[in-house]
């Protein structure tokens, strides 16, 4: 453990407190709660990665995108899916230039070995060399390697973990509890300054029990009207104080039906700008049957709530 | 403080959070950054680094509330010194009567702490752990300075001695509560733990009503182990064995040199599975419990179709994925239980009907006890099945000296069953569902 990387040298003062960590994402548009903000600063002293889970369109990959966007560190990004494997997460060899390289060294070989008086001379030039073959200038880095080799660290989002496979999971864990990985031709290679790892899971299956040890574990529920509301002023500009709240009571409302995909803080934003883009400054029921395909995705859902819209309209009116 | 920490650790796994030593490890760590000074930061930090699942954070919510609250001891009315009391001396004399509550709150957790009230196993310990912190701070001592002060006729000192009478009940009061506490803390979950063993080993039939949620609770949670075993190999590569076409094809872009090798794989079909339930009165609280594991396991079985049958047979698929099955079960009863069985018939029925269902890749399990009220068995039927299905098992909640006795047609329905057992308790249920996954993989 002794050798683990140090994290958060650079950026020390802004991750000092949980305080400054909500300030910080606040200025880059990230609305944290304080569950958020506590577990990035956890994150950030333990050098843990983080777990992030909730349903889709909470803000799990935003809020990677946000961090690394304040912290003004590179974003790394790998989307996992099934049969992700090592070749595109972690490293390639550069096929071609090893072939230009043998042919080179072909050539070059007979020049060398020309003059050499019998076998063993040769072999002994030739163990001078220099094995290049198997080096890190034909190692073509993937996402994780870069991320490990980053100067002043980064910040790597795996995104979607929970789509990859259990034996990419597995080998995951060596990255993510010593921030370092293993070329069998190379050896070990160990981050510098160890990365910022968010993980994100929609939950398309449990994530195996080793690999939940080593993160730390966030949830990011469905935000109350008031976070929402912050939410949707810091995202969406301009929009007025009256159809920001009607918007988001009516979409607070709608949470309560029961519906197969509830809509989550990424429609209720796109709904917004949408309102923004027709003029709108209140809802009405025409407006939201038009539109209520920004919001549900499923016909079945949409169809459900078809018939109570007026009275959603009208309760969201007088919030 | 670290003990504090690691007391909380003990209460948290009580409450079924998993607290591996790492995590632990963990846990001191972040305290170490964050410091006990603030509350909520203090929970969120260490809510990000112990609980693991939505699941979990709300346990850990609740057993961090509880674990931190310390009722504040009940103020007592501020009472002026009595003119011409004498002085006392003892230390637990003099907090009641001028100590702060929280002094008091101290005092008694360094007691608890030094009585070992965090060990307390059973409901029966309460009244001996209260007394062992009381002495601890100075009870009987208390005690008798209370009797001096009532021997010494001086009204001062009787006074005092009423006041200090006060302080006892209430202190009584309050280390009953406190253990209360550290009884819901710590061995509440081993209560639970101990009930859930043994329902795990209680004949279906024997469950009582009311332990029937906890069952569920039981037969859900063997259903995810086994769908998070079975989940995760779909795939197998076969080592060793060259896919030759892919190799070839991969190797294009490197001029033919094969630098990327591919090797075969074989995909693994999900399982199929016809479940054919009894649900007369005999059978029935077995058929709850098999029907609710099967669809506990829907992420790892490809399709599940089930019946049920007493004269007659019906598919109750439908019933079932729409309603929960503590809600669906009753209501098939209600349709076609209770009537006297018939293997036959219901062999028939599916015969006639579902049949064409069953391939080589289908498992069908027959929960039952195999007696026919004398009715024809239609062994024919049985024989069709078992020849066209991966494997028959048959369930049979009686045990096995009993097939045979009377109505009995178990023998000879055994001949067409790749496997006939005995299945009375969750235990077998699981251990034979595990064996009908396991034979996929």
């Amino acid at each position: 453990m002794n050798d683990m990387p140090k994290a958060g040298a650079p950026d020390g003062a802004k991750t000092a407190s949980v305080d400054s960590i909500v300030e910080g994402l606040g200025g880059v548009g990230y609305i944290a709660s304080r569950r958020i903000a506590t577990a990035i600063f956890i994150a950030r002293n333990l050098s843990k990665p983080i777990l992030v889970e909730g349903s889709a369109g909470v803000g799990k990959t935003e809020l990677a995108i946000s961090t690394a966007q304040w912290l003004g560190l590179p974003l790394i990004r790998m989307q996992c899916y099934e049969g992700l494997d090592e070749s595109k997460a972690l490293y390639e060899w550069k096929y071609g230039k090893q072939l230009l390289y043998t042919q080179l060294l072909k050539d070059k070989m007979g020049d060398t070995l020309a003059d050499a008086d019998g076998l063993d001379e040769a072999m002994e030039r030739l163990h001078d060399f220099g094995d290049l073959f198997f080096s890190e200038k034909f190692l073509e880095p993937r996402p994780l390697l870069k991320a490990l080799r980053q100067e002043k660290g980064a910040v790597l989002l795996i995104d979607e973990v929970d789509k990859s496979d259990e034996e990419f999971e597995a080998f995951l864990l060596e990255v993510l509890s010593a921030f370092q990985v293993s070329i069998p031709e190379i050896g070990t290679i160990q981050a510098t300054v160890a990365p910022l790892v968010f993980l994100t899971s929609n939950n398309v299956r449990e994530m195996g029990d080793a690999l939940k040890r080593r993160c730390l574990h966030l949830f990011i529920p469905l935000p109350d009207a008031k976070l929402e509301q912050r939410i949707v002023a810091a995202r969406v500009p301009g929009i007025e104080d009256s159809l920001r709240r009607q918007l988001v009571a009516f979409v607070q409302m709608l949470r309560e039906e029961d519906l197969k995909k509830l809509p989550s803080i990424s429609e209720t934003l796109d709904w917004a700008r949408v309102m923004m883009l027709l003029h709108v400054d209140s809802l009405d029921v025409e407006l939201v049957r038009d539109t209520l395909n920004v919001l549900l995705k499923f016909e079945q859902d949409i169809e459900a709530v078809r018939k109570s819209i007026p009275e959603i309209v009208r309760k969201a009116a007088q919030a | 403080m670290q003990e504090t920490l690691e007391h909380f650790l003990t209460a948290l796994r009580g409450m079924e959070v998993q607290v591996s030593p790492a995590e632990a490890i963990d846990a001191h760590r972040t305290v170490e950054t964050v410091g006990y000074a603030d509350r909520t930061l203090l929970k969120d930090a260490l809510c990000a680094a112990l609980a693991k699942t939505s699941d979990e954070v709300t346990r850990f919510d609740s057993c961090f509330d509880m674990f931190f609250s310390r009722d504040e001891f009940r103020r007592r009315a501020e009472s002026a010194a009595i003119p011409g009391a004498p002085e006392v001396e003892l230390p637990l004399a003099q907090l009641l009567l001028g100590g702060s509550a929280a002094d008091l709150a101290q005092a008694m957790e360094q007691a608890a702490n030094a009585a070992g009230a965090a060990n307390i196993r059973y409901a029966t310990q309460r009244g001996l752990m209260t007394r062992r912190i009381l002495d601890r701070m100075g009870l009987r001592e208390l005690e008798a300075l209370i009797a001096t002060l009532t021997r010494s006729d001086a009204p001062p000192s009787v006074a005092l001695a009423g006041r200090l009478e006060q302080g006892r009940t209430d202190l009584f009061g309050e280390a009953r509560q406190y253990i209360a506490r550290q009884y819901e803390l710590y061995a509440r979950a081993a209560g639970e733990q101990l009930r859930e063993e043994f329902l795990r080993k209680t004949g279906l039939f024997a469950i009582q009503q009311r332990d029937f949620d906890r069952m569920r609770r039981i037969v859900r949670r063997m259903a995810k182990r086994l769908a998070t075993r079975y989940d995760r190999r779909r795939k197998h590569t076969k080592r060793g064995v060259l896919d030759v076409r892919r190799t070839l094809r991969r190797s294009m872009p490197h001029g033919g040199i094969p630098f990327e090798t591919v090797w075969k794989q074989t995909k693994i079909d999900r399982p199929k599975i016809v479940v054919i339930c009894d649900v007369s009165q005999s059978v029935a609280a077995a058929a709850q419990f098999l029907l609710l594991f099967l669809y506990s396991l829907n992420e790892v079985i490809q399709t599940l179709r089930a019946f049920a049958f007493s004269s007659h047979l019906v598919e109750v698929s439908e019933i079932l994925e729409n309603r929960p099955v503590e809600q669906a079960i009753p209501e098939i009863l209600e349709k076609i239980g209770f009537r006297s069985t018939d293997y036959g018939q219901a062999l028939a029925d599916f015969d006639e009907e579902f049949m064409d269902g069953v391939d080589r890749r289908t498992t069908v399990i027959i929960l039952g006890d195999g007696r026919s009220n004398n009715a024809d068995p239609r062994i024919d039927l049985m024989r069709r099945l078992h020849d066209r299905s991966k494997s028959v098992i048959w369930l049979n909640p009686e045990p096995e000296t009993f097939w045979g006795s009377g109505d009995s047609e178990m023998p000879r329905y055994r001949t067409f069953c790749h496997i006939a057992k005995t299945c009375s308790t969750v235990e077998d249920l699981e251990r034979i569902i595990d064996d009908v996954l396991k034979s996929y993989y």
